[in-house]
């Protein structure tokens, strides 16, 4: 079957439908899911298509959202738990974090929790400081799940079902943004990605840019002009934050000796920390600038445009932060 | 309801004189350094967890929070298993892993003890939820302290459970204090069980306020759980409440500031156990002598329990980095 361009949106769509009709444990729950379609309308029609017992609108209340979806993964469904933005994970924090994370650890095996939690990152939308993060890291730091962040409708695809098969728990984060951006994407049922693999989104051989989502389409389009002036970017999509697969970035940092990490969270303790840390602990011999960072200023972000954008990424800060290391 | 008959009750008491001895024999593991962490002891709410639990079937569900010894062994998981658990052997139910505070044994459809207080209560929900997915008719128990019914979980779950109609019995095990702070010091409504009207209808539909039970007669207890779990298994949810004692601290080396000895001691005397020998004692002549036997063969299975335990392997490095994910 040829590959057909799709939306990252209806990729979103297709592999929830396409898991949904393979297997009947799949089920969606969530805040505005069923009658309004998804609040990013990735649902839209399932509540006719699959009905009320499969797609599931809870009150405004998301730490039994994810709690019970936690509940139904150990007794034997799969839960596609949705939070309608990550910013009100932070109100499901403990579910996640003590809980969806911890069960089978702390009982030695005897859950298995195979669920994900949907959920939308991302500012620049005029949002105001409580609905604009990025902390998808945050989210990162604790072991016991994955953490997926697809860039590219092909990724959404592919991962979203991988991460519904799993019988790991996954925080599955879609960027806000990035819903109309349109690649090929396999019509095969069974197309499905490996879990924790990064991707080379572009080849080159000057610097490594370490980058996903919102960060990955701004490193594609910087990379474009730098090419003008002869720099090329070699540019790596992590797509999982967990399991965090680093091993591209050493093979691309040994060949261009230089690194920049782009990301849209805050920037401290971020990812860009992260990859700096492993890079000089296994390619120190390699090293010939110190690993750059991007990411969004230490602040809130605020309501007005013109600041908004200043605080964030942008492919003139990326620009920038590659000419300081090649 | 089944009426329980006298090889029943005498079932209850080995059960219930087990917790007691279990519990108290934990306390002195724990002053000789064997067993670490919290130990949260469930002394004086014996005739809650035992009559609950007697009210399921073995495809019925049960799951608690940390105070969870009691529920554990009620609901029959292996005595030498659960101490080796306190004492973080590899040969314990958990591993070695849980602790005290962690006690689940998935093949007794017990999901476990839980230490983050009503954190609990929406696995609850989902586990219920999945007998109503699946069109089976079993319920779930799930028990919580009187402190969590304060937090958001609480809310959370019963409203959802309420809006889905869910198969749950929510029992309240109110033994007066979340820690030092009483029931009235916490809550709004002093009978908790009235949270149950904020998730129902003048029409009847939502949650049932059931009773508040007698939490220290183990057959007070047994008889409206029992109705609770047949109204839940076709109705859904009802919330009671069961009024009992902790006879102990909160959890070792608690200095009981926020209550007097006096308070203690009155319930001490009307505590669950001898509440219920008296109670048979007078219903069944010559039933003393079974009973003694009863209280000796407990101690010696709880002999057994520190010795396996005791003489169990310490868990290893490869169990320390195993489960953290499904391989
Ligand atoms: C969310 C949360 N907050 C605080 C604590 C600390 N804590 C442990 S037990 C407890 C009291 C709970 O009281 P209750 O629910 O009545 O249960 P009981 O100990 O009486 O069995 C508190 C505050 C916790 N474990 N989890
Ligand atoms: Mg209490």
């Amino acid at each position: 079957m040829a590959d057909r361009p799709i939306t990252y949106r209806e990729a979103l769509s297709a592999a929830l439908r396409e898991e949904m009709q393979r297997d009947e444990r799949v089920f969606i729950m969530g805040e505005e899911v069923g009658v309004w379609g998804g609040t990013y309308a990735v649902t839209r029609g399932f509540l006719d298509e699959f009905g009320a017992k499969r797609v599931r609108d809870t009150p405004i209340s998301e730490m039994v959202i994810v709690g019970a979806a936690v509940g139904a993964a150990m007794a034997g469904l799969r839960p596609v738990a949705e939070l309608m933005t990550i910013n009100f994970a932070f109100v499901a924090m403990d579910a996640i974090v003590n809980h969806m994370a911890k069960v089978r650890y702390m009982f030695n095996g005897q859950f298995t929790v195979p669920m994900v939690v949907r959920t939308t990152t991302g500012g620049g939308k005029q949002l105001g400081a409580t609905h604009s993060h990025a902390p998808e890291v945050v989210f990162a730091h604790f072991p016991g799940y994955y953490v997926a962040v697809p860039g590219t409708a092909y990724d959404a695809k592919g991962m979203l079902k991988a991460a519904i098969r799993d019988d790991n728990p996954v925080l599955f984060v879609e960027h806000s943004t990035m819903l109309q951006r349109r690649s090929p994407v396999p019509d095969d049922p069974d197309f499905v990605l490996p879990i924790g693999k990064s991707d080379i989104k572009r080849q080159g051989r000057d610097v490594t840019i370490v980058t996903y989502q919102k960060g990955l389409e701004y490193s594609l389009i910087a990379a474009e002009e730098l090419a003008k002036e002869g720099i090329e970017a070699e540019i790596i999509d992590l797509r999982w934050l967990r399991p965090l697969d680093l091993e591209p970035v050493f093979e691309s940092f040994k060949k261009t000796n230089r690194c920049v990490v782009v990301e849209e969270s805050l920037p401290m303790f971020n990812v860009g920390a992260e990859v700096a840390a492993q890079i000089q602990q296994e390619c120190f011999d390699w090293m010939d600038a110190p690993v750059k960072r991007v990411a969004a200023m230490d602040i809130p972000l605020p309501y007005a445009r013109e600041i908004e954008q200043m605080a964030l990424p942008s492919p003139e800060k990326i620009i920038r932060a590659v000419k300081e290391v090649v | 309801m089944a009426k329980p008959n006298k090889d029943t009750l005498l079932d209850w008491y080995r059960q219930m004189v087990l917790i007691r001895r279990f519990e108290e024999r934990c306390a002195e593991l724990y002053q000789e350094g064997l067993i670490g962490g919290f130990l949260h002891l469930y002394i004086g709410q014996e005739a809650t967890g035992v009559g609950a639990v007697a009210a399921l079937r073995p495809d019925d569900h049960v799951i608690t929070a940390y105070r969870d010894h009691g529920i554990a062994l009620a609901r029959g998981m292996d005595v030498n298993r659960v101490m080796a658990e306190m004492l973080g052997k590899r040969t314990g139910v958990s591993g070695g892993k849980g602790g005290s505070m962690h006690l689940a044994d998935r093949a007794l459809n017990m999901w476990g003890g839980y230490g983050i207080v009503g954190g609990h209560l929406p696995l609850a929900a989902g586990i219920a939820l999945k007998i109503q997915y699946m069109g089976e008719d079993s319920v779930v128990l799930a028990l919580m302290g009187d402190g969590a019914t304060n937090i958001g979980y609480f809310h959370e779950a019963l409203n959802l459970s309420a809006v889905w109609k869910l198969p749950v019995v929510w029992l309240i095990e109110n033994n007066q204090y979340g820690m030092g702070t009483a029931v009235e010091r916490a809550s709004g409504a002093k009978e908790l069980v009235r949270r149950a009207l904020a998730y129902s209808s003048e029409d009847g539909s939502g949650m049932k306020m059931g009773p508040r039970i007698d939490g220290m007669d183990v057959l007070a207890v047994y008889e409206a759980v029992s109705e609770a779990v047949e109204y839940a298994r076709h109705n859904g949810p009802i919330l009671l409440e069961s009024l009992t004692y902790r006879l102990e601290g909160h959890s070792m080396g608690d200095p009981q500031r926020y209550r007097t000895k006096e308070e203690v001691e009155a319930y001490v005397k009307g505590g669950p156990i001898e509440r219920f020998r008296n109670y048979l004692t007078e219903t069944y002549t010559g039933i003393v002598k079974t009973l003694d036997r009863i209280d000796a063969e407990v101690l010696q299975t709880i002999d057994e329990a520190v010795a396996f335990a005791r003489n169990s392997e310490d868990p290893t490095y490869e169990d320390l980095i195993s489960h953290v994910y499904v391989d």
